[in-house]
């Protein structure tokens, strides 16, 4: 009975791990700043879920861990520069259709733009390195720096400033509580996304395929599916992901630099490791997770906060070496 | 059956006669059969063929003789610079070309040898006590952190490893950048090295064979002599019984794990074998330059650096390294200012003048790298051997 209780725990314990950090921040921070802290938490979680989610896919169905995942981050970034810099009449007007109008606009080109690049991509350098982890590393690293060198080539090296939409600028105030008018935005779309992504995995016949893929991928290729082509689909759907992170990313920073990827890079694969690699459930949580994680240790010791996600993802590696979700082990 | 980690090494390139059970009618290598220093110095793996022997050799005495074949003051510094990555590079390849494992914290502990030694001699304890103390701090630093993010992260499969080395690297140099008390933040650190060692000392009063025997020739040898200490000493980890299990280990991990090896013992004795190098490998570094900041030894593009010269080296060979850092470190040096003179004469062209900028640098980097990985995975020196 005893064995059962124990069990039962270890299977709850990662789900209630992420509700027990939010509530036990209430009390060490106060309810004013507890409920900002909160909300910008959420909303960097699932602006990093979005750039994770695709890389975590990616990884479990075909095996590839691309380290030129955040390239697209700053594609998408740069795009949404390019797109937005001369629609500036329409997000300097005070009226919330036309701003909301340019950044969807902004978003699509993004998501169209790194999700093509991502074709290509996997055409000349995924394709290749199949099968072959060590020069899967080494390629696309190399990838990675080539995208983010180009990129500087034509958009230049200094950092280009991209001023949110007149009307989600300010904040609301809740309580005590101030709450930035943009991260609701930025909330709302990347819960749309997730759920659109849940039924997608969840509720089509395609996302069956694609998550019986992930536990085992001979035998959907003997079910007689074209497994090249579902790769193909993850992998430019992965990277349009991405690029949609990068562009509410960058709109959320107000500013655009080359280094857009490299910090986000770091930061995914924390979610990665954390997650469990190739779980788009446990990718979802330790995107919050780590969204609030840094948001709460932040304002608490703010000198701590440099080195809050290399220490959560250690305390979590000590307690579940493979990550809170793993996948089943299949060879 | 005899369990020897040899079973599972398939077509290493140079198993050891001795220790293959059945083959008496193979010719054996005359050092083999007449053990010779030679062949004792080398751990009895030559590099192989005769253009690969003489390449070597030739190598080694340009290295040897460098301050008086090339006496200008870059040039020396350049040398300098070639032993110190053939340390940096040879370590690496233990852990990539022999087990198998893709580590990005390689400039971390380069940086901790470098910053052991900057902070002890930039904080008031100077001379030879500073230097030794610094590079000691450093290398211990280092094995510890190895033995750490080897044991939390070695156990399960090796991209795991991977991932971890990127985020605790990028971590090192954020906290190189913050911490400027002790670091002195982006800044970096310069300091005074132990008189012997500066431009302005002469070690005898006249020039030898036209060249002044000043500090960083005396620099340059330290640098020199503990390459190559530490080059055999690597040669003969990788062919030591050792060396035989992490070769097993990168064919294949799991046979290895069935014939009762402790894996992530190996690999995480490698990494923290490598660490030290690495560490030590910074010292000399900071030594070299008389400064140390986070670009000169924690950047990124250093890391890309040690991935270039290790694969077009050749993984797995050691002596890859000495190519891979010779061509990249001569490359940076002189191919850059080549590059600059291009772009200025191109001025005209906007997109091909930007493309050639030197500070498009890391752009060339990385399109010989995919290249070189896709045309030429096993390297300069992998090619020369199979041709025999």
């Amino acid at each position: 009975m005893n064995n059962g209780w124990h069990q039962r725990l270890q299977r709850w314990a990662p789900h209630a791990l992420t509700p027990l950090v939010v509530i036990a921040a209430l009390p060490a921070i106060g309810p004013g700043p507890w409920l900002t802290l909160t909300v910008a938490g959420l909303t960097m979680g699932i602006m990093l879920f979005m750039v994770a989610a695709g890389l975590t896919l990616i990884f479990g169905l075909m095996d590839v861990l691309n380290f030129a995942h955040a390239a697209f981050v700053a594609v998408g970034a740069y795009i949404a520069v390019s797109v937005l810099q001369p629609l500036a009449g329409w997000t300097s007007e005070t009226s919330l259709a036309l701003n909301i109008a340019a950044l969807l606009l902004a978003l699509v080109a993004a998501a169209v733009a790194s999700g093509a690049l991502g074709f290509v991509f996997e055409r000349v350098i995924i394709r290749q390195v199949y099968g072959a982890p060590l020069r899967q590393i080494l390629i696309t690293i190399g990838a990675l720096t080539v995208i983010e060198q180009l990129i500087i080539v034509i958009w230049g090296p200094q950092a280009i400033p991209l001023p949110k939409p007149a009307m989600l600028r300010g904040s609301v105030f809740i309580g005590s509580a101030s709450i930035e008018t943009y991260r609701l935005f930025a909330l709302c779309v990347g819960l749309a996304i997730a759920l659109a992504m849940h039924l997608f995995l969840t509720r089509t016949r395609l996302g069956l395929v694609v998550r019986a893929g992930v536990e085992d991928r001979e035998m959907i290729q003997a079910l007689g599916y074209h497994i090249r082509r579902v790769f193909i689909g993850v992998f430019m759907a992965g990277t349009a992901l991405a690029g949609i992170g990068g562009m509410m990313w960058a709109q959320y920073q107000a500013v655009v630099s080359s280094q857009i990827g490299d910090s986000m890079t770091i930061l995914v694969f924390i979610i990665l490791i954390i997650g469990g690699l190739g779980s788009v459930g446990g990718c979802f949580i330790g995107a919050i997770l780590v969204g609030l994680a840094t948001n709460y240790v932040g304002f608490l010791a703010p000198k701590l906060a440099l080195g809050t996600n290399i220490l959560l993802m250690a305390l979590i590696l000590l307690w579940r070496p493979r990550g809170l979700f793993p996948l089943a082990e299949h060879h | 059956m005899t369990a020897s980690p040899q079973e599972a090494v398939h077509g290493a390139a140079h198993q050891r006669a001795a220790e293959t059970v059945a083959a008496p009618s193979r010719p054996e290598p005359d050092n083999e059969k007449r053990p010779s220093w030679l062949g004792w110095v080398v751990s009895d793996n030559p590099p192989g063929g005769a253009l690969l022997n003489g390449l070597m050799l030739a190598i080694l005495a340009a290295l040897l003789f460098a301050p008086f074949l090339f006496p200008s003051s870059k040039a020396v510094n350049v040398a300098s610079l070639i032993c110190i990555f053939i340390i940096l590079v040879a370590s690496y390849d233990l852990m990539l070309g022999f087990t198998g494992i893709v580590s990005f914290a390689h400039t971390m502990f380069f940086g901790i040898g470098a910053y052991g030694v900057a902070i002890t001699l930039a904080k008031g304890v100077s001379g030879w006590g500073g230097v030794l103390f610094g590079t000691l701090a450093g290398a211990l630093v280092s094995l510890a952190i190895a033995a750490v993010i080897g044991l939390l992260s070695l156990r399960l499969r090796a991209i795991f490893f991977s991932m971890i080395t990127l985020a605790v690297a990028a971590f090192a140099q954020i906290v190189a950048e913050q911490w400027r008390d002790l670091t002195g933040g982006e800044d970096g650190l310069t300091f005074t090295v132990p008189e012997m060692l500066t431009p302005g000392f002469r070690l005898v009063h006249d020039k030898v064979m036209g060249v002044a025997i000043n500090g960083p020739v005396i620099t340059y040898y330290i640098t020199f002599a503990t390459a190559l200490v530490l080059f055999l000493l690597m040669l003969r980890i990788v062919n030591s019984p050792f060396g035989l299990v992490l070769r097993a280990v990168r064919e294949n991990e799991f046979r290895v794990e069935a014939m009762g090896y402790r894996v992530v013992a190996y690999r995480t004795l490698v990494c923290m074998i490598s660490a030290v190098m690495a560490s030590l490998a910074g010292s000399l570094m900071a030594l070299v330059l008389r400064y140390n900041g986070p670009d000169a030894t924690l950047s990124f593009a250093q890391m890309l650096n040690i991935l270039l010269m290790v694969v077009i080296g050749g993984m797995g060979t050691l002596y890859g390294a000495v190519v891979g850092a010779i061509l990249v470190v001569l490359a940076q040096y002189y191919l850059k200012s080549a590059m600059g003179a291009v772009s200025d004469a191109t001025s005209g062209i906007p997109l091909v003048s930007a493309l050639l900028s030197p500070d498009r640098w890391l752009l060339w980097l990385g399109i010989i790298f995919i290249l070189i990985v896709t045309f030429l995975p096993q390297g300069i020196v992998g090619r020369l051997r199979r041709k025999r």
